[in-house]
């Protein structure tokens, strides 16, 4: 019997194991929340009493759907949430949960392990109240909490605008909507975004609804620094004229689009390469997902693709584990038709990438006291002086083992996109020169008692 | 529960992170220069919003339920201040 393992439980592994299930397998689900959803269809505690309807607007549907879905195929699954998977070994995922290892073998793994927020520094990032979209976000559904009273959104991204709509309808203020990207970049992208007019036409209903709440929204802008003793007091940003504006806030959002969770891909042994407009590093894989080995990813931990995209991508990679472990191919003509519904989203999502451009080259003006590395507190100046320094740093990985960016707690998930466009502009090279920080297990902190505790195999259901 | 001596109250079903925002404007201070710092992604992907449950289990706020009885140190108890 075919050993399925499948990490992630967003709405891309969800879909993969309802087909899955629905072809009479038990795949094991590991996913690190208590709840599945993953980011975008993140399911709020009971308790909370949250009105995710009126949160999520015209998503609601696909999002209900998908958990209904799920649900009834969980008794014929081995869903187990709370496991955090931390690094692959020969045809095994090792995991913990609860304190305790747990070892579970697979003839096939499908990593649907997601995205986070791409974020760039600015001086000031780390003071209290300054978050990423994501958290805004995540804090809403899962604590029907606010990141602060008076709120600013900067950075690069359509779920700036998202971000902003939830909060206000959650009864926050918006100080502001600061989008770096001038308006005449979304128009350029106009044509790849006309491939998913329904989606192209909530993202323009979102800025309709904030500007009719009268909420400011500035385009072209440069965020200069975040002030504050403390916490969070005002945000100092250029506008599009190049004037010094200041906005007062007590919390301030930022995102720069999607960064792909590709850790666990990159240590089953999956190739990664350089994806120019989104400007970083995804697993190789073929159009249905898969890598080779037996290892296939789906969803944004495969290519920055929304949730449709996800559940699409996710359909289809539980057809090829299918395909490839003794399941006749399907014959009603539905695979084409995923497959190009799924190459029209992620070509918008390409449009997207467009639209909202990282601005990587602002990071010539870092002050060289502004912190890059969270964790371990490395500034600009340090890294701009590996690079510069006699056998200098010439690419990121060098510049990571001189100056401890990238080593700490978050492994790189936070600065290293920051460090590799830094490295790439002082070196005076393309950012597909420099690299990428490379992965180390274990991929998500692990506590030392369960590398003393007994380990625990995982059977695998029949 | 408690953080770093102080008694505080939490509701059922909040995180760490926020019983500890509710009463204070920051998690902890930095190890490296004493800088605080309050959370960043609250999704358990950054880390920062790193504390030590029950004197010896670190673990990120935004990811452990609030429990009656926690014992939570911002910084471990062997390290010395910055």
């Amino acid at each position: 019997m075919t050993r399925i393992v499948i990490i992630g439980a967003g709405p891309a592994g969800m879909a993969a194991a309802i087909e899955l299930a629905k072809a009479g397998l038990s795949p094991v689900v590991i996913d690190e929340s208590p709840r599945p959803g993953g980011q975008a269809y993140r399911k709020p505690p009971a308790e909370l009493d949250l009105d995710i309807a009126a949160l999520l607007g015209r998503e609601y549907q696909n999002y209900a759907r998908l958990h209904a879905d799920f649900a009834a195929v969980m008794p014929q699954i081995d869903y187990r949430p709370n496991t955090t998977a931390f690094d692959i070994g020969d045809n095994e995922v090792l995991a913990h949960s609860g304190g305790r290892l747990e070892g579970l073998r697979y003839d096939a793994l499908l990593l649907a392990t997601g995205a986070v927020d791409r974020v760039l520094p600015a001086k000031g990032w780390t003071l209290p109240g300054v978050y990423t979209l994501g958290a805004a976000q995540t804090l809403l559904k899962e604590q029907g909490a606010l990141i602060g009273r008076r709120i600013v959104f900067f950075g690069s991204s359509p779920l700036l605008y998202l971000a902003a709509l939830q909060c206000k309808k959650m009864g926050g203020e918006v100080a502001a909507v600061l989008d770096t990207n001038p308006f005449s970049g979304k128009i350029r992208a106009l044509g790849k975004l006309m491939s998913s007019k329904r989606t192209l036409s909530q993202g323009l209903s979102y800025i309709a609804r904030l500007k009719a709440a009268g909420v400011r929204i500035e385009n072209g802008v440069k965020p200069v620094e975040i002030g504050g003793e403390g916490g969070v007091s005002r945000i100092s940003f250029l506008d599009r004229r190049g004037a010094l504006q200041h906005i007062d806030c007590d919390a301030a959002a930022l995102g720069y689009g999607l960064r792909s969770e590709t850790q666990l891909a990159e240590l089953a042994g999956c190739e990664l390469a350089y994806h120019d407009v989104f400007r970083q590093n995804f697993p190789k894989a073929d159009a249905d997902g898969r890598c080779g080995n037996g290892v296939y990813v789906a969803g944004d931990g495969a290519l920055i693709g929304g949730a449709h995209a996800a559940e699409l991508s996710g359909r289809l990679a539980a057809i090829a584990i299918l395909a490839d472990h003794g399941t006749a191919p399907r014959q009603d003509g539905s695979i084409p038709a995923i497959r190009r519904q799924l190459e029209r989203l992620r070509r918008f999502q390409e449009g997207l990438a467009s639209a909202f451009s990282l601005p990587f080259h602002g990071l010539v003006d870092l002050v060289d006291d502004v912190t890059m590395c969270r964790c371990e507190n490395v500034t600009a100046g340090e890294l701009r002086g590996a690079i510069r320094r006699n056998f200098g740093a010439k690419e990121v990985n060098r510049v990571k083992a001189y100056t401890r960016c990238g080593m700490g707690r978050c492994q790189g998930r936070y600065c290293g996109i920051a460090a590799a466009e830094l490295t790439a502009i002082e070196l005076g090279v393309t950012r597909a020169e420099v690299g990428q920080l490379r992965v180390q297990a274990p991929i998500k902190p692990l506590p030392v008692s369960a590398v003393f505790a007994d380990r625990a195999d995982v059977e695998h259901a029949h | 529960m408690s953080v770093d001596g102080v008694m505080i109250d939490a509701h059922h079903g909040q995180s760490v992170l926020t019983a500890i925002l509710q009463n204070a404007g920051k998690i902890r201070d930095l190890e490296f220069n004493g800088e605080p710092r309050a959370g960043f992604c609250l999704m358990g992907a950054c880390c920062d919003c790193w504390v030590w449950i029950d004197g010896c289990r670190g673990t990120r706020a935004c990811r452990e339920p609030a429990r009656d009885g926690m014992v939570i140190s911002t910084r471990p108890s062997d390290f010395p201040r910055p």
